[in-house]
């Protein structure tokens, strides 16, 4: 069971104002301003305007923490005040999983422009590191920080499988609740990539958008007109709850992890194959695994990112695996809004998931104006859409293959 | 009682042999593969010794196309997992392709690939960054390559948890198999040995500034003082013992218990996590201490944590209780690669009745631990346990049973 939640997004930090964005059918992307993007194919981002010592962290955390690790601190400490359990977690029994796709990134880049002098030095000088440059070295500190805010001594790990981390994260924290390894599992996932070093290679695979002159609407899913995705950052936590210690205390619930699955393409690191077969596999598995038929499904959130191939590719797995029953059932993807942050839009999506559930209400696909005809589903364009909805299907895609789906579940 | 879940193929990349074979003759012979650096100029750094993988020619192994898109980590554990397979006797291609997945560990990813394009950024410019970047330095990397080479399509994942991730990742590899996945590939292969990751590992405090390869890492020593890095690690195949009994595949062991904890924060006064992790490996696998023959310990040789690790194990098993061994003083340690060739050297152990050494230590009386020193010793194994600590906090057990005791015995193809 999710018994709390805690989002940092672009243009919503907090769950109230991440769920205002979507459902208002905003958007969050604008021309980078972390760096000077003049020199970059792609020159728009989702950046969130994040002060870390306005949400409580104090100067030596702010040094130590990477900005991704900053915010999946922050989350879980969102998440942990919702769910009311902060007082009574038995450290034993309580774990984290943080799912991140390129970890402390940004700090790896900052501190190797010093260490190198600029790319100088082929032997990079350590005189000039920084004292915590291990804790950006391995990203599993993001763990070590998480564990440490809400007091967990259970099982803790990193996942990272690229862009379904944030899938693979939570799902991974609910196996572990099943297994009776854990109670409690404070999980999610958290990426803040916009530096210069990932804008250079997603232009150098021509995989984010050049759409440098409208960044409010260069995040265009399903679009005929959509021309590559638009780098966002963010986190997203849960406190994962096993059902009776929930019941027991009568906490709230936003909705139940019902199912999850992953597969392989086995095909190519960056490429997918326009069927969607391995995709559809993880879909059906996930529906197997929560025991419920295709037609139980109310909405889909879509990974969406935007990349001509990627939508078609997930249109044919969600047409594959639900059948007619894709027809009738509405799929937006929200990195139309808030950008594609890799490892952590996962986690943010299934937030998304869970309020769309207690709403009744989807958020839209910002900016779908003329859909490609190969993408012809339901995709919520522009407005958001009051919808009965018990039962929610998220999938994601990621880099090396992975293929994953979860379904989520009005709690009974 | 959960289906028991086997190893039954190894395939390693270490420092002093590649190749199980390779390897494990050279630990059991006090071996040792650590030496001054050489895939970079460490002259001029606080620490100069690591142990690298000798004799390793990407090129001999892989497909030309495969070398510019990798980093060294993924070229060694593309081989690796090419071995283990063919050790299980396992040609993907002949099994359903969603029956088979990859379970990997990383610490630091492609650190060495991603200097390099760094570099590129940083004195030429963006356009000058390699397509490969997007993906030859990431964490899921190995993962998605060995997938991809093989034509692997069940559910996969990757851990990260420092060094404990060479055991977590065997252990989600075993949820795998019990949730129905036929065949997983699982451990940890790992290489950063390049000036960048050299720094990045300098400011953890805990690297040996020794030159002397044979003084350099002592753990449980009095003169500990840090460790040497290395790279390199193991990749192991699980399936059920069913499975394996039903294909006639031969079984080094059974990856019979687990437990993972993490510690408190520094300064709470509690109790760190360590023995936790051995008690919940121990009951998942339903056996006693006294059952365990053997123990392969984290053995960081930093003496605030070689006495928390020989605290715990004491608490466990009593004092001088259980053979403690840690042949990783003849290879470094590995990142995540470190406890999955561990686990290796543990079920070579059962197989051979044989425990190998902790070369160069001269432990220290008050620890209580009976540390294999020097020689190999010679004693019937029938069942081990394997401890991992990671940066942080991390620890993980896995406690292994001998194909052939107890649980397995009557099904022991031979």
């Amino acid at each position: 069971m999710i018994t709390g939640i805690g989002v940092v997004a672009p243009g919503g930090i907090g769950v109230k104002d991440f769920w205002s964005l979507l459902s208002e059918g905003r958007t969050s992307t604008r021309r980078i301003t972390f760096f000077d993007p003049a020199p970059f194919r792609s020159r728009v981002a989702a950046e969130v305007d994040f002060d870390p010592a306005e949400h409580g962290l104090g100067p030596q955390e702010i040094r130590r923490l990477d900005r991704a690790a900053q915010f999946a601190v922050v989350t879980a400490a969102e998440a942990v005040a919702d769910s009311g359990l902060a007082a009574s977690l038995d450290p034993y029994r309580t774990g984290v999983t943080v799912g991140s796709a390129v970890g402390a990134t940004m700090a790896l880049d900052r501190e190797y422009c010093v260490v190198s002098d600029g790319g100088r030095l082929d032997l990079v000088d350590h005189a000039y590191a920084v004292p915590h440059l291990y804790d950006y070295f391995v990203p599993s500190s993001f763990v070590k920080e998480v564990a440490w805010l809400v007091g967990a001594e259970g099982p803790a790990t990193m996942v990272s499988t690229g862009c379904t981390s944030g899938i693979d994260a939570v799902g991974y924290a609910a196996g572990l609740i099943r297994e009776g390894s854990a109670d409690v599992m404070v999980a999610g996932a958290s990426d803040a990539p916009i530096s210069p070093i990932t804008v250079a290679c997603f232009d150098a695979i021509k995989a984010t958008t050049p759409r440098n002159d409208d960044p409010e609407h260069a995040s265009r899913p399903f679009d005929r007109s959509r021309n590559g995705f638009v780098l966002g950052e963010g986190a997203a936590m849960f406190v994962l709850e096993e059902y009776e210690h929930a019941r027991r205390r009568q906490a709230y619930a936003y909705a139940e992890i019902a199912g999850f699955a992953t597969r392989c393409n086995a095909f190519h690191m960056t490429g997918l194959q326009a069927d969607g077969r391995e995709m559809s596999q993880a879909i059906r598995a996930a529906l197997d695994e929560a025991r419920m038929s295709p037609e139980e499904i109310d909405y889909v959130s879509a990974h969406g990112s935007g990349t001509k191939q990627n939508d078609r590719h997930e249109t044919a797995a969600v047409k594959r695996s639900l059948g007619e029953h894709a027809y009738r059932t509405p799929m937006s993807g929200i990195k139309s809004m808030i950008g594609h942050s890799l490892g952590a839009i996962g986690s943010i999506e299934i937030a998304a998931c869970a309020l769309a559930i207690e709403n009744n209400l989807l958020p839209p696909t910002a900016n779908l104006h003329e859909p490609d005809p190969e993408c012809d589903l339901d995709y919520v364009p522009l407005v958001a859409r009051e919808w009965p909805t018990d039962a929610v299907l998220t999938i994601g895609s990621g880099f090396g293959g992975f293929q994953s789906a979860m379904v989520l579940r009005r709690p009974g | 009682m959960s289906t028991p879940v086997v190893v039954t193929g190894i395939g390693v990349a270490a420092p002093n042999g590649l190749g199980a074979a390779e390897y494990w003759s050279a630990t059991c012979r006090g071996k040792s593969g650590i030496g001054e650096v050489s895939r970079f100029d460490a002259r001029g750094y606080p620490a100069r010794l690591a142990g690298e993988v000798p004799g390793f020619a990407a090129e001999e192994h892989l497909p030309g196309r495969m070398i510019p898109q990798t980093d060294r980590m993924t070229q060694l554990a593309l081989v690796a997992a090419d071995w283990a397979l063919a050790d299980a006797g396992v040609r993907p291609k002949e099994w359903p392709e969603f029956d088979i997945a990859v379970v990997t560990a990383s610490s630091s990813g492609g650190f060495e690939f991603g200097q390099h394009e760094l570099q590129k950024l940083w004195s030429k410019g963006g356009r000058h960054v390699s397509a490969y970047q997007s993906f030859a330095w990431f964490y899921a990397v190995n993962t998605g390559q060995i997938s991809i080479r093989n034509g692997l399509r069940g559910p996969s994942g990757v851990v990260i948890s420092d060094q404990a991730g060479g055991l977590d990742a065997v252990a989600q590899a075993r949820r795998q198999i019990r949730q129905g996945c036929a065949l997983v590939v699982a451990g940890g292969v790992d290489a950063s040995i390049c000036s960048w990751g050299w720094v990045a590992q300098l400011t953890s405090g805990r690297l040996s500034t020794s030159d002397d390869p044979d003084r350099a890492y002592l753990p449980f020593d009095a003169a500990a003082a840090g460790h040497v890095p290395g790279e390199g690690g193991a990749l192991v195949i699980l399936e059920t013992a069913g499975a394996a009994i039903k294909r006639g595949a031969r079984i080094y062991g059974e990856i019979a218990g687990y437990g993972s904890t993490f510690d408190p924060r520094p300064g709470s006064g509690r109790e760190p996590g360590l023995q936790r992790a051995i008690q919940l490996a121990l009951d998942d696998a339903g056996l006693a201490p006294g059952e365990i023959d053997v123990v392969y310990a984290d053995a960081a040789a930093v003496p605030e944590l070689d006495r928390i690790e020989a605290a715990a194990i004491g608490a466990v098993f009593g004092v001088r209780g259980v053979p403690v061994t840690a042949p990783k003083t003849m290879t470094g340690r590995l990142c995540s690669g470190a406890a999955s060739l561990d686990l290796v050297a543990a079920l070579l152990s059962m197989r051979d009745g044989l425990i190998p050494p902790t070369t160069n230590t001269s432990p220290a009386p008050d620890y209580g631990l009976d540390l294999v020193l020097t020689d190999p010793r010679s004693l019937p194994v029938q069942a081990a346990l394997v401890l991992a600590r990671g940066y942080g906090g991390f620890n993980s057990a896995i406690a292994l049973r001998r194909a052939g005791s107890a649980q397995l015995g009557k099904k022991d193809p031979g």
